[in-house]
């Protein structure tokens, strides 16, 4: 870091996930972070984007309060529907939510994300928890977007396991193994955003957070990462942003490092 | 013939043998029958077959107990705090033991529960395809389209022996309410063969008659109602507490190695009787901080003719 920042790279992330959803979008919100990406959403710039829980929660505000899980009590009470998992589930596979967010410990080159098994199936090094529903905002989702640690240990030239499908090989993977969604529209990290190339779905940098140098964000990944001759410092999260990221989560819970 | 109403201790012992398949968590991250679980542990239940979406912690809690031989899930692990870490024992190093694992997403799972429900014995969907989670799995057929010969997957039914639900309130038959987010309850326990339902309220028959609509399942399916207060502790129930976050971040620390998970076992489940035993070692003012500071009651619906 050459510079003192005076926000955190959460906050980052927060913000560049949130200046994704564009207005009147049904959106999947994940766990963690997005949850944060979607309250500032709605205050800002997407007033009118609606908010899927996959437990069985559509809201068009967000929870008044920091949400821990997303069947927190203050998530259910001003919902605009409460419901069962599958209705919502039922619209991702009918191709009706623009955009989704899921979370992982491991990507790869083309996006392809492993929350399951590090090492092998059968004696994995490192179980984790799983899918939930990121293999499925990530196969039905009209676009997806992956936020993550950046990490070379994390950032693998393939995979050990994919549980949420990205472009797979590269090219028109998806369309030859059948997924109707659009794949993943950006890697947020820690370090700055990836987005895909159009023909060979192959992800390349797009930009570095503040304090943090293309080189840098190249050593942290395990392929030659490609860097896009546009390349550049990602916008910081403004000061409005920041307040209603710090409204949400006054205590940075999700967003402290 | 024998009523339904029993104690937590009579119901797990009555409907939960050695070796059968167990539905739990179905509501997702609230509504996590805890106390029921703990009496599964205490009860040294073995074999089990666990179901459910994700399960918070619950399933950590009863492999590290020894209770499980398989789990069919989406995710199993600590939402709000990280890796689930008997679970994480198990899969690496068959500690307590071996653990069978089918994964599941979200979906595919409430479809599973949803062939079930229907008596159907697949449903079709196109989820997962190109994933890890399809080759070799029993769970998963790849398909095709008869027209377009498009690539499907045939998720096959699950029809668990029991699915355990808490409710925030039944009548002694089982006809129960249930509101909030639902997740998988309906269709777990519809294709269940038999349902233990959880409830914070015992009340009327009248009570639940005047909504029919906000009835979770036929009580026919219903072979046990536990009266249980503060059974889903530390998962919340609207309307009646909220989430013990906390908790979930003490036990995420202890589970940590092998012996703080027995430590903290031994203290919370096997040293106590039943869940006022439970209710009684959480710190003085915990339960009074976690009842909702305000009401929010929906308007009556009326359903006269």
């Amino acid at each position: 870091m050459n510079q003192k920042l005076t926000y955190t790279m959460q906050e980052v992330m927060v913000a560049v996930a949130a200046r994704q959803i564009r207005d009147g979008e049904l959106v999947f919100v994940g766990m963690r972070l997005p949850l944060l990406a979607f309250a500032v959403a709605k205050r800002m710039h997407a007033p009118r984007a609606v908010g899927l829980f996959e437990c069985g929660l559509m809201r068009d505000e967000p929870a008044p309060e920091l949400l821990y899980t997303m069947s927190d009590p203050p998530n259910i009470a001003g919902a605009i529907w409460s419901t069962r998992m599958i209705n919502l589930m039922g619209m991702l596979q009918q191709g009706a939510v623009q955009l989704g967010m899921i979370g992982g410990a491991e990507v790869d080159r083309f996006g392809n994300v492993n929350t399951s098994y590090i090492g092998s199936r059968q004696r994995p090094t490192v179980k984790l928890p799983g899918s939930g529903g990121a293999a499925d905002i990530a196969s039905l989702a009209g676009r997806f977007l992956i936020i993550m640690q950046h990490e070379r240990r994390r950032f693998k030239e393939r995979v050990d396991y994919i549980t949420s499908p990205g472009f797979g090989e590269g090219g028109d993977w998806r369309r030859h193994v059948g997924l109707p969604g659009g794949g993943p529209a950006a890697i947020i990290t820690t370090l700055g955003t990836l987005s895909f190339d159009p023909e060979t779905k192959e992800a390349i940098l797009a930009s570095h957070h503040p304090g943090v140098t293309p080189d840098e964000v190249c050593r942290q990944t395990g392929w030659p990462l490609r860097v896009s001759p546009a390349v550049h410092e990602t916008a910081p999260p403004t000061d409005e942003e920041l307040a209603i990221i710090r409204h949400y989560d006054p205590k940075g819970f999700w967003t402290r490092p | 013939m024998m009523g339904k109403v029993m104690t937590m201790a009579q119901a797990i012992g009555r409907f939960v043998p050695d070796g059968c398949s167990v539905l739990m968590g179905a509501a997702l991250e609230s509504l996590i029958p805890f106390a029921a679980g703990h009496e599964i542990i205490r009860q040294r239940r073995r074999n089990l077959t666990l179901i459910g979406p994700i399960s918070d912690i619950l399933f950590d809690q009863l492999i590290g107990a020894g209770c499980a031989s398989r789990v069919i899930a989406a995710w199993v692990g600590n939402v709000s705090a990280g890796l689930a870490h008997n679970y994480r024992r198990a899969a690496e190093a068959n500690t307590p033991h071996r653990l069978d694992i089918e994964d599941h997403s979200n979906f595919t799972l409430s479809l599973a529960l949803l062939a079930g429900a229907l008596g159907a014995p697949f449903i079709p969907t196109k989820t997962l395809l190109g994933t890890d989670l399809l080759p070799g799995s029993q769970s998963f057929q790849l398909s095709s389209e008869p027209d377009t010969g498009a690539p499907l997957v045939h998720v096959q039914a699950i029809t668990p022996d029991v699915a355990i639900l808490q409710v925030q309130r039944s009548d002694r038959e089982g006809n129960a309410h249930c509101w909030g987010n639902l997740g998988v309850s309906e269709e777990g326990g519809l294709a269940s063969r038999g349902v233990i339902i959880v409830a914070e309220e015992v009340v009327s028959r009248e009570m639940i008659l005047s909504d029919p609509n906000r009835v979770l399942l036929p009580s026919a399916k219903v072979v046990a109602v536990v009266h249980e207060p503060w059974g889903a502790h530390p998962s919340p129930v609207q309307g009646f507490y909220g989430r013990d976050h906390g908790f979930y971040e003490q036990y995420h620390l202890a589970s940590r190695a092998k012996e703080g998970f027995e430590q903290w076992l031994k203290e919370w489940v096997l040293d106590v009787e039943d869940r006022t035993g439970y209710l009684a070692r959480l710190p003085k003012d915990r339960l009074n901080q976690l009842k909702p500071s305000q009401r929010r009651l929906a308007a009556p619906v009326d359903y006269g003719y």
